[in-house]
């Protein structure tokens, strides 16, 4: 199977005033569909670099980056909106829901961004509100949720338009451990259900435990650069 | 499109102090835009009213007449004017447009006051109207202003020698107490100097011409109007002065007299034919002024008459005057209250997008594009502005009304009396919806800003964004 995510002597480089700073340095990677990848790292070590390139948030300096088969490179802003609204789900450590959407809203958002037709929209939402426990908190605004439901709409967001990959940054960082395990346990059973390729950046020791690959990155580097060698 | 509107609306109640404060700054704008214009606009047409009331809607003259006639009025006299005025009332397209046309003899000359051992007199403008055409001209109120002056019982058709004058003119003509007019007496020694030769001629002549002056017809006093006949010739006839009113304008009301058509002609042409040197239309509707015209010019055309026509803003100047400073106050207005409203929504734009930088990295990796986050603040500004307007045009109405009903007068300039004060807005559906729409748009362009500079944000960096 065609790897899903594939990097080609990627380097990142950021500008600090007239200091140059290379965040990632000369990256090729590959990562296979339908797996729990995690990306671990010290902080600093350009994870969430590597995330942002991968979700096509952020371009490389140099390198080519291939996401389903799409050179993101080659797309314009707006194209890559559409990209990322078709083809890709985000899990923030923030939870990063539309404070003012109630979870039916906001988990129904990435649909209307596809501009899917409302009946399948609506059945659809709910669907993936069951899935992840919160049918009763549809309505219910998120600074009416708790942290470990907050990230069950996140997740909810991110999986609904059944995307290609989902990205998540730090998932459990936010939770306690008891909650943070129960969103792991959840995560993987829909990326099982959902065939979904689950792309993490983390420290979470739990979280990584449950990997089907793992991908170490240090000072913007990978620790076994060779393309799917952490598989 | 709904989402966004959803989403806007949400936020603005999310900020409501802010979005509360930003809104009120709109509605005062609104408000203040709308009672402006609102007084404004009952100004026009009160203004427009009295005009109408006075001069018609169009006047009828001999070509020339309005540019150089003041100097020598009675050599710019209307042939045949009693024909005139009918083929004008019968006209089968003109008749159903008319409420009044009755022609009108203006006229300059001295008036004098010699009774009782008085010895003043004083240049006069005068007019010689038809007191019941007068009366009905005055009747006229397409706009409900309730500015209608009832019939005046001392100048009717009845009475062919009577007329009115100006309050200053009859004080200078020493005519305040026999018109138990409530008005200073003149300085003593100014008084007792008689204008010599002049006024004596002017007696001289109105006893000779009017057999005699100073005479008290029901005891109103008579004063002695001289002027120059249509052929150069010195003529004196005698008015009978039924009242004084004030004319609003000093230099009107020291010299303004109006008097029964027949007596004008009388003096102006003497035993010649007797020429007019107006006729005035009142129409039912201002709006039939430019078809009433463009008629009467093809009818002149048909009679060979060498004619103008003018309307009642050619003849009041002050009509146009008074427009163009209340739209230039208007528009001052305008442009500061779109300053104030411009200010409040950039700012609160700015600090919303500023506030809300994260969720904007969140929904751009989402898929959202450049183009939506424009069209969600923009959207955010729009429906504050809105919602800012519509509350103040609700107050500005509620205002307008408790003006309305509040029973408030005040006297206009060049009025003489004092006159209701009103402030049309609610039936005033284009001010309303101007007023509206620029409030609205100020805001849309004040939310432009923010909203492209949260457009622009990268992803990334609005996802770090704390």
């Amino acid at each position: 199977m065609p790897p899903v995510v594939r990097l080609t002597h990627v380097e990142k480089t950021y500008k600090a005033e007239a200091i140059e700073v290379a965040a990632l340095r000369g990256i090729d990677l590959e990562i296979s569909p339908n797996r729990f990848s995690m990306l671990i790292g010290a902080s600093g070590s350009g994870k969430t670099t590597l995330l942002n390139l991968i979700g096509c948030i952020d371009t490389p300096t140099r390198g080519t980056v291939e996401v389903a088969g799409q050179q993101i490179g080659t797309l314009s802003d707006d194209a890559l909106a559409e990209f990322r609204a078709r083809n890709i789900g985000f899990i923030f450590q923030n939870f990063s829901l539309v404070p003012v959407l109630s979870a039916y809203e906001n988990v129904e958002y990435p649909l209307l961004l596809v501009g899917m037709p409302a009946a399948e929209r609506r059945d659809r939402t709910l669907a993936m509100l069951e899935a992840v426990g919160l049918a009763k908190q549809a309505k219910q605004r998120p600074n009416e949720l708790s942290g470990g439901q907050r990230q069950r709409v996140a997740i909810a967001r991110a999986l609904v338009k059944g995307p290609q990959i989902v990205l998540a940054d730090e998932p459990t960082a936010n939770l306690d451990s008891a909650t943070g395990a129960a969103i792991i346990d959840l995560m993987r059973r829909v990326q099982a259900e959902s065939n979904t390729t689950f792309i993490f950046a983390t420290h979470d020791p739990h979280l990584m435990s449950h990997a089907d690959q793992i991908v170490t990155i240090r000072d913007g580097m990978l620790i076994d650069p060779t393309p799917g060698a952490a598989a | 499109m709904s989402t966004i509107l959803k989403v806007a609306f949400r936020n603005i109640l999310r900020n409501r102090r802010r979005s509360f404060m930003t809104g009120s700054a709109v509605a005062a704008g609104v408000t203040a835009m709308l009672l402006f214009g609102g007084f404004a606009n009952y100004i026009f047409t009160s203004l427009e009213t009295r005009s109408v009331q006075q001069t018609g809607h169009l006047t009828v003259f001999r070509s020339g007449y309005f540019l150089f006639g003041a100097g020598n009025a009675a050599a710019y006299g209307i042939d045949g004017y009693r024909s005139l005025v009918e083929a004008i009332r019968l006209d089968r397209e003109l008749g159903p447009m008319i409420n009044v046309v009755t022609p009108t003899q203006s006229l300059l000359g001295i008036a004098g006051n010699f009774a009782d051992g008085n010895d003043a007199s004083k240049t006069f403008l005068g007019i010689g109207v038809i007191a019941s055409d007068r009366d009905r001209m005055r009747q006229w109120d397409e706009f409900k202003t309730g500015l209608i002056t009832p019939p005046d019982p001392r100048f009717s058709d009845k009475e062919e020698s009577h007329g009115l004058v100006g309050l200053g003119l009859a004080r200078i003509l020493l005519l305040c107490r026999p018109l138990a007019l409530n008005c200073p007496a003149p300085p003593e020694q100014v008084a007792r100097k008689s204008a010599g030769p002049v006024n004596a001629d002017i007696a001289d002549l109105a006893g000779r011409e009017a057999g005699g002056v100073a005479a008290k017809a029901d005891g109103l006093p008579q004063i002695d109007l001289l002027a120059a006949t249509a052929g150069g010739a010195p003529n004196v006839v005698n008015l009978t002065v039924a009242g004084a009113d004030p004319q609003g304008v000093k230099e009107l009301d020291d010299n303004y007299v109006e008097m029964p058509l027949g007596l004008a002609q009388q003096l102006v042409y003497g035993r010649a034919e007797h020429k007019v040197t107006g006729i005035v239309l009142q129409l039912n509707r201002s709006e039939d002024m430019p078809a009433a015209r463009a008629r009467l010019a093809q009818l002149f055309k048909e009679r060979g008459a060498d004619l103008e026509v003018r309307d009642f803003s050619e003849l009041n100047p002050f009509y146009g005057q008074v427009r163009g400073m209340f739209s230039a106050i208007f528009l001052f207005i305008s442009l500061v209250m779109g300053m104030i409203v411009l200010f409040a929504v950039v700012n609160t734009m700015t600090m919303n997008v500023m506030e809300r930088t994260s969720e904007i990295g969140t929904i751009r990796a989402m898929g959202v594009k450049r183009g939506g986050i424009r069209w969600q603040f923009i959207a955010e500004g729009a429906l504050i502005g809105a919602i800012g307007a519509s509350a103040g045009t609700v107050f500005a109405i509620l205002v307008a009304a408790l003006v309305n009903h509040g029973g408030l007068s005040w006297v206009p300039p060049g009025n003489a009396n004092p006159v209701p004060l009103s402030v049309y807005v609610a039936n005033r559906p284009g001010l309303i919806l101007r007023a509206w729409t620029i409030l609205v748009a100020v805001s849309v362009v004040a939310a432009l800003l923010p909203a492209n500079r949260a457009a622009r944000l990268s992803v990334v960096d609005a996802l770090r964004h704390v």
